[in-house]
């Protein structure tokens, strides 16, 4: 009697320990993100989301872009189902959505409006009419400049410069001398450091990376003259030490003054504006990506969403969060807490057309207007087999963006000249695309 | 023992911390960056003095995690160090005292197993962890960790073994002193300095090891190289964050090399046994 | 020394030995069975998945023969990336030495204020290669901002672009900074078993401290610096993190070694057969340079 009853008196306490966890069935969904700033945000408001939804608890893992990029990768390909739900960049939603690896976001609320979202992303997330993936951050590139600089020398950025006035206006306020530098531009070598600007940079001049039959263009003209024209201007007005300047180190350079103009991310005007994170907050004025001959892929699209691998076991709750975290709710939720300036840019035309956003982010309109004229399904003037403006939407692209970057990178630097280094990255990406199956 | 000559001692003394200032020097750096604001952090003028934030620190400590990953960090450190000392020592003494021809073969290939790179073994490992539910488990890393230390362990053991004077365990066996003990009275307080530092170093080579750290955990077995990872934005500046997390990394560990290096002091045993 | 069974039963002192020799070999068997498991089961995946067509973004496998090789071995950076591996480990092994031994040398000396000393100069290997990596990158080599660069304007000099013009250079200082504190512990730890008396005698000989380092001093080292030459070796052949967060692999391949070339090509696209293969490669070049290294040092690690 008496040890029967001390059984289940233990067993009844091993039953409740167990239990303990599942008594309240919360579902703990891992999410796996970028370092940025705006997850950061939405990391710290999470705790409403949880308070409102008493049955899910969130594990954030957060990781750098290509830690990211890899380890995710991994989860989903080998079906370990650890991540439930992953921070993805508008490069891979295409690509895993086609795989079937995205579980589509179905059954969308109205108060979501979906509607609102902007179009170019939209598209970009859609995978087969299903949306796989929904923004929680969009950007574009546009051109900073030094107002104060500008009118100590009694100069005027034109609303869309054109590459060769660019050049000419960064001769003029080069003054190495005296620690400014007429032009800042990402040098390392990398298919999201380098490449992203230079790309633009070779659509803009009439150029693309593949034509119709995935044969690359990299001796062509547009691209000699554009990758000639980047390494003359960095020669003539650039900042030492380039090739090692991702945008973090250049974002540092124009925060800290050192830079006359800047070509890149639109999201850094929210950097730049901060008193407590720039030296030049107040002087910085706006324009849009310089172009060349064309407009079109002069500058890229980007976003940052939230994706819920199909080989989670905690979908349906991974996707309720993504639906709250990127609603027109949690917008206004950011703005109350934080202010409209740290709201997360380019996802939404209602936060465009907001008056408190459009009071605190003066640069919003360049933001939009950019954001607008970036279509990753039609990425450049011509016909193309791609998606993705400075990127290419294949699996390949990282290896060969990077390795292109590094020739690129050479010829910066002195080591090549610009016909070697653009004939060796011609070679090598045929290599890779005929072991891609691309190319016989 | 005699003492050199005082003005020797002094000169010696600033070389020696001539040398240390410059070789720390970085640390320190990163250390004043931890309370800077990024602003500060970045500015092109070297700033050495100008009024520190602690917000940096206290924001990594109170915000919830650091300590989980800091536990994360100790358990799996000191239990594989634990086991490579277990499996290392008793292998590392047969080498040293009863070596065979084949010992060199043995060591060198123990230390063959660390030849091939992660970069390229990691998904079959993956595939075995996952397949044998490890994923995410301070036991996986446990394992992970002591294999990656036990060539190291062995090698450095056995080095410090060779220097203990083959006639004080000779002299023990003659007594009648068995396998063990002989090991654990003799050996282990004659080579404690060696002990100590093999332990040391196993225990950093896991406390920074970064690539299976990051693959193989994802929140409940994330160490601290996780965490400090997690500060690397692609699109922001974080060096002051970046630095106050490597502070805090690295804090505990230079708390355990205080207390080691005591041991390295000249055993007073080897003068004894002559 | 093989004697036949026989020989050993009937001398009571030879079955001693034998005995205490099975004992040591007892002794060996955990460490060395957890090791060969460890070695064989990945390394054979590693072969298997070498020769398959693998990657994880395509769903499609199949045998791909010596097709990884030959992609992975075709490659224009494959033999500078051999060479920069090479220049690599032998530059950080070099300084690693030399400035190791000098620095346990010293600190084996009553230095004022020792103990916190030991722990200033170990303690760059407390430090996480990646969190080193950006500390010099940013916050010292930087031309613009870095504190050399400041230093060379206050003397009136250009600052060195280091990442453009001597990448190599510049992560093989990174390596060094992080590796001298290993040697230096493990020298210094084998020091403090030197034979005091020894080197009483040789001073009261009249031996300076140069004749003491390199007639006792030295060759008491021997050993260690062998053990110190070989398990460096091995990591520094591994050398990744650093090049990923500073150069990425540039200029050009200036700064891709084997590790890097394998990320670059396989890695980052997913390539499972490609990594494989690349594992493979580095196998073999760590065995070859392992043969080298232990023909040369063979003799030091005998003593």
């Amino acid at each position: 009697m008496n040890s029967s009853k001390k059984l289940g008196a233990a067993l009844a306490v091993a039953a409740s320990l167990t239990c303990a966890g599942t008594a309240d069935a919360a579902t703990t969904i891992t999410i796996a993100t970028v370092n940025n700033s705006d997850m950061i945000v939405m990391e710290k408001l999470s705790s409403q989301f949880e308070a409102q939804n008493p049955d899910i608890k969130l594990h954030w893992v957060t990781l750098e872009e290509n830690v990211l990029r890899q380890r995710v990768t991994t989860d989903i390909a080998t079906h370990s189902g650890q991540l439930d739900l992953i921070t993805v960049g508008v490069y891979e939603v295409p690509i895993w959505g086609k795989l079937g690896w995205l579980s589509s976001f179905t059954d969308i609320p109205a108060s979501y409006r979906v509607d609102d979202l902007l179009s170019p992303i939209r598209n970009a997330l859609t995978v087969d009419g299903k949306l796989d993936a929904v923004p929680f951050y969009g950007e574009s590139t546009f051109t900073m400049y030094r107002t104060d600089l500008f009118r100590a020398k009694n100069l005027a950025m034109p609303e869309h410069p054109t590459w060769t006035q660019l050049a000419d206006l960064a001769g003029k306020i080069n003054d190495p001398a005296h620690g400014v530098y007429g032009i800042c531009l990402r040098g390392k070598p990398g298919w999201g450091e380098n490449m992203g600007t230079i790309a633009d940079m070779a659509n803009s001049f009439g150029g693309r990376y593949f034509d119709m039959d995935w044969h690359p263009q990299f001796t062509s003209a547009p691209w000699r003259q554009a990758v000639s024209f980047y390494v003359k201007l960095l020669h003539d007005s650039g900042p030492p030490g380039v090739v090692s300047n991702g945008y973090n180190e250049t974002l540092a350079l124009f925060a800290s003054g050192k830079c006359g103009m800047w070509v890149d991310a639109t999201v850094s005007a929210s950097f730049l504006n901060n008193p407590a994170t720039s030296k030049v907050a107040g002087n910085v004025g706006y324009a849009a990506t310089p172009f060349e001959t064309t407009k079109v892929g002069s500058h890229y699209l980007w976003a940052w969403t939230l994706a819920v691998p199909k080989t989670s076991r905690k979908a349906e709750a991974a996707k309720r969060f993504a639906i709250w975290a990127t609603s027109p709710a949690y917008i206004e939720l950011v703005a109350k807490t934080n202010g409209w300036g740290q709201v997360p840019p380019g996802t939404r035309t209602s936060t465009y057309r907001n008056p408190d956003y459009l009071k605190a982010a003066p640069y919003a309109p360049a933001v939009l207007a950019a954001m607008q004229t970036a279509d990753p399904t039609h990425p450049v003037e011509q016909p193309v087999p791609y998606t993705g403006i400075s990127y290419v939407g294949i699996p390949e692209w990282q290896d060969i963006g990077t390795d292109v970057g590094q020739q690129i990178a050479a010829a910066v630097s002195g080591q090549e000249s610009v016909d070697d280094a653009l004939k060796q990255a011609q070679a090598d990406t045929e290599r890779a695309m005929k072991q891609g199956g691309y190319l016989r | 023992m005699r003492r050199p000559a005082n003005a020797q001692r002094v000169s010696l003394s600033l070389l020696g911390w001539i040398v240390g200032a410059i070789t720390f020097f970085p640390i320190f750096w990163m250390a004043i960056t931890s309370v800077k604001t990024e602003a500060q952090a970045i500015s092109s003028t070297p700033l050495l003095f100008f009024r520190p934030t602690f917000e940096n620190l206290e924001g990594m400590l109170t915000g919830g995690d650091y300590l989980h990953f800091a536990t994360n960090s100790v358990i799996v450190s000191a239990g594989s160090t634990a086991i490579a000392l277990l499996l290392g020592i008793p292998a590392a003494y047969a080498m040293a005292f009863y070596p065979t021809h084949r010992t060199k073969d043995l060591l060198l290939w123990m230390l063959s197993t660390k030849m091939m790179p992660s970069v390229g073994v990691l998904v079959p490992v993956y595939l075995i962890f996952r397949d044998a539910g490890l994923l995410d488990t301070r036991i996986g890393l446990v394992g992970i960790y002591t294999l990656a230390n036990l060539p190291i362990a062995v090698w450095m053991l056995y080095s410090f073994f060779r220097d203990v004077p083959h006639e004080i365990l000779e002299a023990a066996r003659m007594d009648g002193a068995g396998f063990f003990q002989q090991m654990l009275w003799l050996l282990l307080p004659l080579a404690a300095p060696g002990i100590a530092a093999t332990g040391l170093l196993s225990i950093i080579l896991s406390w920074n090891e970064t690539f299976w750290s990051i693959n193989l955990t994802s929140s409940d077995a994330a160490p601290l190289t996780a965490f400090i990872a997690s500060f690397s934005s692609p699109e922001g500046l974080f060096w002051a964050r970046l630095s106050a997390a490597s502070v805090l990394a690295i804090a505990p560990i230079l708390a355990l090399g205080w207390v080691t290096q005591r041991q390295l002091v000249r055993g007073l045993t080897f003068g004894a046994v002559k | 020394m093989h004697l036949s069974s026989a020989t050993i039963a009937r001398n009571p002192r030879r079955r001693a030995r034998a005995r205490t020799a099975v004992q040591a070999r007892l002794l060996l068997t955990p460490a060395v069975s957890v090791l060969l498991v460890w070695m064989i089961v990945p390394l054979a995946l590693t072969l298997w998945f070498s020769f398959q067509r693998y990657n994880l973004l395509r769903p499609t496998t199949g045998f791909a023969g010596f097709d990884n090789y030959s992609y992975l071995l075709g490659g224009h950076d494959l033999w500078l990336s051999i060479w920069n591996t090479v220049l690599l480990v032998g530059g950080v092994l070099a300084a690693t030495i030399v400035l190791g031994t000098l620095t346990a040398v010293l600190l084996d000396q009553p230095l004022i204020g020792r103990g916190i000393l030991r722990l200033l100069c170990i303690a760059p290997f407390f430090v996480m290669p990646t969190v080193s990596a950006l500390i010099w990158k940013n916050l010292l080599l930087n031309p613009v901002s870095g504190l050399f660069a400041w230093l060379a304007h206050l003397v009136h000099v250009t600052p060195v672009d280091w990442f453009s013009k001597v990448p190599l250079l510049a992560i093989g200082i990174i390596v060094a900074w992080q590796w001298i504190p290993f040697a230096t512990l493990i020298l210094l730890t084998a020091l403090q078993s030197l034979d005091q008396e020894q080197m009483e005698a040789a001073h009261m000989d009249g031996a300076g401290p140069a004749a003491r380092l390199r007639y006792i001093m030295l060759p008491h080292l021997a050993r260690p610096i062998s053990i110190v030459v070989m398990i460096e070796t091995i990591f520094l052949l591994s050398v990744f993190a650093e090049i990923l967060v500073t150069t990425s692999g540039g200029p050009g391949s200036a700064s891709t070694n084997l590790p890097y070339l394998v990320y670059k090509t396989a890695l980052l696209r997913y390539d499972v057969g490609g990594a494989s293969a690349g594992g493979i490669v580095a196998v073999v070049l760590a065995n070859i340079v392992a043969f080298f290294l232990v023909r040369s040092v063979a003799a030091s690690m005998e003593r």
